[in-house]
């Protein structure tokens, strides 16, 4: 077994270790613990994989380990990590990390629904490090059962709804997804010999083209529901609102980023040809998804809500990119998925946060919240910031690749389209400044609030652990650009067969 | 000598009496009845081919002594859960069996 | 010239200090520490400025040197943005202006911000703000321009919305980001497709003439694809020179403290879009000499517009906002107006100059104006009167800068402006007379504003108004003498079109008309301001409709908001969140529901009554037999 390996032991062994905790002290030491241990592994894969790299080794996928575990289907647990791939473990483990703190003070039945979150990461991570399809649309599975009961149980509001409609919609779309992922494995040996499930041998061959034109949508629709692809988005509003704070992190800041992940791994490398295809349909559904999802946080009134449809206007930025077939503009849609996933998450965090002390998420209901909990409006204001793409943090740097990359499509059609796509950012900051206008400046609304205490130190750990990765990422983007867009080559390659 | 054909008309009123019995009662006890009906019938069945037909053999007894075996078991763990029932619900109706059901 | 590094890294510095370690500083630690680092920064601005331009020309031309760069992020092989120093003349003269403006900002907050809830949280927005500036002026490429074209946008934003608690602040802050940032977006797309056409973002790559080349072919619309890039782009220096009809966030803008107003909404980042202009001068008249003709009128019709709203505003910070952009106006015509090196290129020469003079002494004006806000505690004409007997200080340096903007010689506007008049002039005698007209409004204007603040009728005070501490005086002394002695900078030995040396000649005629009918038109206002008078009642109803819409100005701002709150707001957002809730939603609530029905109804086939299930089982068998023994 190699390390990566891992990933998917540690949340399990976090597991057993919650079962064995005595109390809560001992389920947060349990907690913390493999928290920072993963944390520490991605940090340290991160260094080993960029030294790997500059130590001049080009193999495709790094630290590759294969182990057969269903021999009539050749399933293999096979797993190996590319640059993107390393991307999206860092930032699942800085979410996993400061997601525990943002559940420091959850008030009930703390072992199951830490356990439940393991379980989650669980499935998150071994996505990530799987390159058998199989395995990982298994992993897939794994992350998006324990969200049912995680919304279901510890959510608020209509919670049971919400949790059936996510779960539903989403299992919808892994119905799609596994008659795609079967198509691909009942085409990947067209000479004869046996099928595989594994990504890089079937990137060998040449899926034929009628059974790409039928499989590439399924596959794409089913990742792209996890990615809020238009219209199949209405899960994300009511499911974050019920949410609780950490699940909403982990599932706005990781879940919704398998589905792009999912897309361009599966779908369009091993579907080049149906990708270049067909890809017109897509791009106009995630354009309406871009525009739309912006234009209805404008008016939104709950601040849950608000993000929600500011994640299908940014996720939809992320299925855009990686449509628009050229290595800048995946590498922007890579780098928009890191930058998203750190600043949702910091600004459900805050929410979270907020919402513990105001009992309300309407914006109408709250105000001048700047001057009561300066702390949590300061780094309101700076996710907001992030959001709608100010230099020096993450999503400047990842929008203006994305926007550079699009262009590099000349046509007519890719031309609208981007330009649709780019005046996003202009109500983005329309409904960014709304908010902080309305939540956070003014005078107070409730004269309750004027007691707010300001975070505690769990609180401000995890924002501050989130807001330091998006001023990272937007400092310094350089190292991770080219990391991303190395291991992009290869997509590239594959495309221009 | 008596026709196996008596036997037979006998034997099939009895099932389709069983059946009937089944099918339209609505009281446990009835049906378990209406059941041995049923089985009892088959038994004969049994016993009169066997005579009849293949008079020089005997799994046709065989069958049928076990038949009665098992009914005998089977009516022991019936009224048992008939009894339970009852108990229960202080009814025996079938209709009123549906509190798991909502 | 490495030094110059500093000046980009020290004010980051200064603002993470300021910004982070603000709360555990007393009020006055930061203030100095502020103040102090800017002081330095501007000592090494000017230590930059004297050995650029003491290194001398070389080859007849001062060349821009790149002295500083670093690689930031990839897009492509050739794509790639990069954070560097550019130094040529108009980066060196712009480092001089914002460090200057900016250092007497810093010291007059001093006595300004005084006792006000977040003083460091101020210090550090003006380090913030500072820092995003210099980087924009000696940008290397545009996409760099671009990052501190959003963060100047920001740390506007953010002073703006200083005063966190008052609505209007709020609202005008919102204001100027929103219209500010729909202009990059025009912006942003200019340079993608600049970019995406000539395959880089640098600007001596852009100079160096082979870009038209590279692009010829591409056309659209029937302009070329450059042509479009550039227009595009001047949309974005537009929105922050809040040229018409992207002005209306300029006026609200004043809802800042007021020498935020001097450094921001003054004196720098609303002239970056000028700055742009100039910076892309060269491109401007090689691939689409046509779109400056087009950048003149625009600037024209924005100055005459402002400086008819300037004369009937009663709120002080809004007639010198008006009067602001009436100004950047003028330096946008003379722009639009000018052709490439020697004579043809005065418009450039005079359109930095006055960007040079104006920053002075509308910084100036502002900060008499907060000097006046500040000890009678409202903005409004009619709280005021007669001040020069309490504010001598005050009245003096205000008098220079109104002089000064009027061009009235020998002070620095007078110079500037007049060679802006010259270049209207020589590109055609209607725009000379157009820009003369509007010299002579702004006189006009600013004479009202000058004699409705220190003459005429006192209105009832609480208490007398006193003069400003001397931490405010002394910007408005250093300011003052800048703006008297500024005019005789031989300005065209550093700064123009082709870097070439050119001696600036003072056109006679345009001279005496224009100081002529300024003379004129402060003659007006003396008659009509002196004393309380009621002639410019006369004068409000005489012209009815005409003053009361000025006074609205023109109702643009009404304009705005029925197409953001009831087209926008009320109509498409509402509209496609109603969709999305009712439509996308419940078309997947109506899958469940329909699910669930059709459930309900074949459930009756699954009853869990075992003599239903036998009865079933019993037809199906008969109807077996039947089949099989019949047919």
């Amino acid at each position: 077994m190699n390390f990566l390996s891992l990933f998917v032991g540690i949340p399990v062994v976090m597991m057993l270790g919650l079962l064995l905790a005595g109390n809560l002290k001992q389920i947060r030491a349990v907690m913390v613990a493999g928290a920072t241990a993963l944390l520490a592994l991605a940090v340290m894969l991160t260094i080993m994989y960029l030294g790997e790299r500059s130590a001049g080794n080009t193999a495709q996928m790094l630290f590759r380990a294969d182990v057969l575990w269903f021999a009539p289907f050749n399933i293999h647990y096979a797993v190996g990590v590319d640059g993107i791939s390393v991307v999206m473990l860092l930032l699942s483990a800085v979410i996993v990390f400061t997601g525990t703190f943002a559940s420091w003070r959850m008030a009930m039945q703390q072992r199951e629904y830490f356990m439940w979150f393991c379980l989650l990461a669980t499935g998150v991570f071994g996505f990530f490090i799987s390159i058998d399809l199989f395995t990982m649309f298994m992993f897939y599975e794994i992350a998006l059962i324990p969200m049912y009961l995680l919304i279901g149980v510890w959510g608020s509001g209509r919670k049971e709804y919400a949790a059936m409609k996510l779960t539903l919609m989403l299992m919808g779309g892994s119905a799609f997804l596994l008659v795609g992922i079967l198509g691909i494995y009942f085409h990947s040996a067209p000479a004869g010999g046996t099928y595989t499930m594994n990504l890089l041998e079937i990137a060998q061959y040449r899926i034929p083209m009628e059974a790409q034109r039928l499989f590439f949508p399924l596959t794409f629709i089913g990742f792209g529901v996890l990615g809020a692809l238009f219209p199949f988005h209405t899960w994300s509003p009511d499911g974050h609102a019920s949410a609780p704070t950490a699940v909403s992190m982990l599932h706005a800041g990781v879940l919704m980023k398998l589905g792009g992940y999912g897309c361009f791994r599966v779908a369009i490398y091993l579907m080049p040809e149906a990708a270049k295809e067909l890809s017109w349909i897509f791009i106009l559904l995630t354009g309406i998804s871009v525009v739309y999802g912006a234009y209805s946080a404008i008016v939104q009134k709950d601040l849950k809500y608000i993000n929600a449809y500011s994640s299908v206007s940014h996720c939809g930025l992320v299925l855009f990119a990686i449509l628009m077939l050229n290595q800048t503009a995946m590498t922007g849609a890579v780098l928009q998925m890191l930058s998203h996933g750190l600043m949702t998450a910091l600004f459900f965090a805050l929410i979270g946060m907020i919402y513990s002390r105001t009992h309300t998420r309407l914006i109408t209901e709250m105000g001048g919240l700047m001057r009561v909990i300066p702390f949590l409006g300061v780094g309101y204001v700076i996710a907001g910031l992030a959001s709608l793409g100010l230099p020096g943090l993450s999503g400047f740097v990842a929008e203006m690749t994305v926007f550079v990359g699009a262009f590099e499509q000349a046509d007519t059609f890719h031309r609208v389209m981007t330009i649709l796509a780019a005046t996003s950012i202009v109500i983005t900051a329309v409904y960014i400044l709304r908010v902080i206008g309305k939540l956070l400046y003014g005078s107070v609304v409730n004269p309750a609030h004027q007691q707010l205490k300001d975070a505690t130190w769990d609180e401000r750990l995890a924002v501050i652990g989130l807001m330091l990765a998006v001023a990272a990422v937007g400092l310094a983007p350089l190292w991770i650009s080219d990391m991303i867009s190395d291991s992009m080559v290869t997509v590239v390659e594959q495309l221009a067969k | 000598m008596i026709h196996m054909e008596y036997y037979l008309v006998v034997s099939t009123i009895m099932f389709f009496a069983g059946i009937f019995g089944f099918f339209y009662r609505r009281n446990l006890l009835a049906i378990l009845i209406s059941i041995e009906l049923i089985l009892n019938s088959v038994d004969i069945n049994f016993a009169v081919f066997n005579r009849y037909l293949f008079p020089g053999q005997l799994e046709g007894f065989f069958f049928t002594l076990f038949a009665i075996g098992i009914s005998a078991a089977e009516t022991a763990v019936a009224i048992a859960i008939i009894i339970n029932i009852y108990r229960n619900i202080r009814n025996i109706q079938v209709s009123k069996l549906d509190k798991m059901k909502h | 010239m490495e030094s110059a590094v500093l000046i980009f890294v020290l004010p980051m510095l200064m603002f993470m200090l300021l910004g982070i370690g603000g709360k555990y500083m007393t009020h006055r630690t930061a203030g100095r520490l502020g103040t102090l680092g800017l002081t330095v920064i501007t000592v090494l601005a000017y230590v930059t400025a004297y050995r650029y331009f003491g290194a001398g020309r070389s080859g007849g031309v001062w060349l821009p040197q790149t002295v500083f760069h670093l690689e930031w992020l990839r897009f492509t092989e050739n794509l790639q943005i990069e954070l560097g120093i550019l130094l040529d003349p108009i980066s060196v003269m712009m480092l001089v202006v914002i460090t200057t403006v900016s250092l007497m900002v810093h010291i007059y907050s001093l006595g300004y911000m005084k006792g006000e809830r977040g003083f460091q949280r101020y210090y550090a927005f003006l380090s913030l703000f500072t820092f995003s500036m210099l980087g924009l002026v000696v940008a290397t490429n545009i996409f760099q321009m671009y990052i501190f074209w959003e963060l100047v946008g920001v740390s506007s934003y953010l002073l703006i919305g200083f005063y966190y608690t008052k609505p209007a602040a709020i609202a005008a802050s919102k204001k100027a980001f929103i219209v500010t940032r729909f202009a990059d977006l025009g912006f942003l797309i200019g340079i993608l497709l600049l970019s995406f056409y000539t395959q880089t973002f640098n600007f001596t790559e852009l100079m160096s003439g082979n870009v038209c080349a590279s692009a010829s072919g591409a056309t659209f619309l029937g302009g070329s694809v450059i042509a479009w890039a550039l227009g595009l782009i001047f949309v974005g220096g537009a929105g922050k020179s809040a040229m018409f009809p992207l002005h209306i966030w300029l006026p609200d803008a004043m809802e800042g403290p007021t020498p935020v107003s001097a450094l921001i909404h003054a004196a720098t980042m609303v002239v970056a879009g000028v700055y742009l202009v100039a910076r892309l001068f060269p491109l401007y008249i090689e691939a689409a000499p046509e779109l400056l003709v087009g950048i003149a009128i625009v600037g024209a019709f924005t100055s005459l517009y402002a400086a008819v709203v300037a004369c009937v505003q009663t709120d002080i910070k809004r007639v010198l906002a008006f009067s602001t952009i009436s100004q950047i106006g003028f330096m946008m015509v003379a722009l639009g107006v000018s052709g490439m090196g020697g004579h043809a290129g005065l418009g450039y020469v005079a359109g930095m100059f006055h960007l040079f003079t104006h920053a002075m002494f509308k910084a100036l004006l502002f900060l008499c104006a907060g000097a006046i806000i500040h000890t009678i505690g409202s903005n409004e004409m009619s709280a005021m009167g007669g001040l020069r007997k309490y504010m001598p200080v005050t009245h003096i340096t205000f008098l220079v800068a109104c002089l000064a903007i009027s061009g009235i010689p020998p002070f620095s506007g007078f110079f500037s402006k007049d060679e802006i008049l010259t270049a209207a002039f020589l590109f055609s005698p209607w725009m000379g007379v157009l820009m003369s007209g509007i010299a002579g409004l702004t006189a006009f204007y600013m004479f009202r504003l000058y004699y409705n603040i220190f003459w005429g009728a006192e209105a009832k005070r609480e208490h007398t108004p006193h003069e400003a501490p001397v931490s405010m005086t002394a910007p408005l002394l250093f300011l003052a003498f800048v703006t008297c002695f500024a005019g005789f900078i031989p300005f065209g030995n550093f700064v123009s079109s082709d870097g070439v040396e050119y001696t600036i000649h003072l056109d006679g005629k345009v001279a005496l008309s224009s100081v002529g009918l300024a003379c004129v038109a402060i003659g007006i206002a003396f008659r009509f301001y002196r004393q309380a008078s009621v002639l410019p009642a006369k004068m409000a109803t005489a012209f009815g409709g005409f003053y009361r819409a000025a006074l609205h100005r023109f109702y643009i701002d009404n304009l705005y908001l029925f197409i953001t709150k009831r087209i926008i707001f009320a109509g498409i957002s509402q509209g496609i969140a109603w969709f999305d809730r009712h439509v996308i939603d419940g078309a997947m609530n109506l899958t469940a529901t329909v699910t669930q029905k059709v459930a309900y109804c074949i459930r009756g086939l699954q009853s869990g009554q075992i003599q239903q299930y036998a009865f079933v089982f019993l037809i199906g068998t008969l109807l077996i037999v039947v089949w099989m023994v019949f047919l």
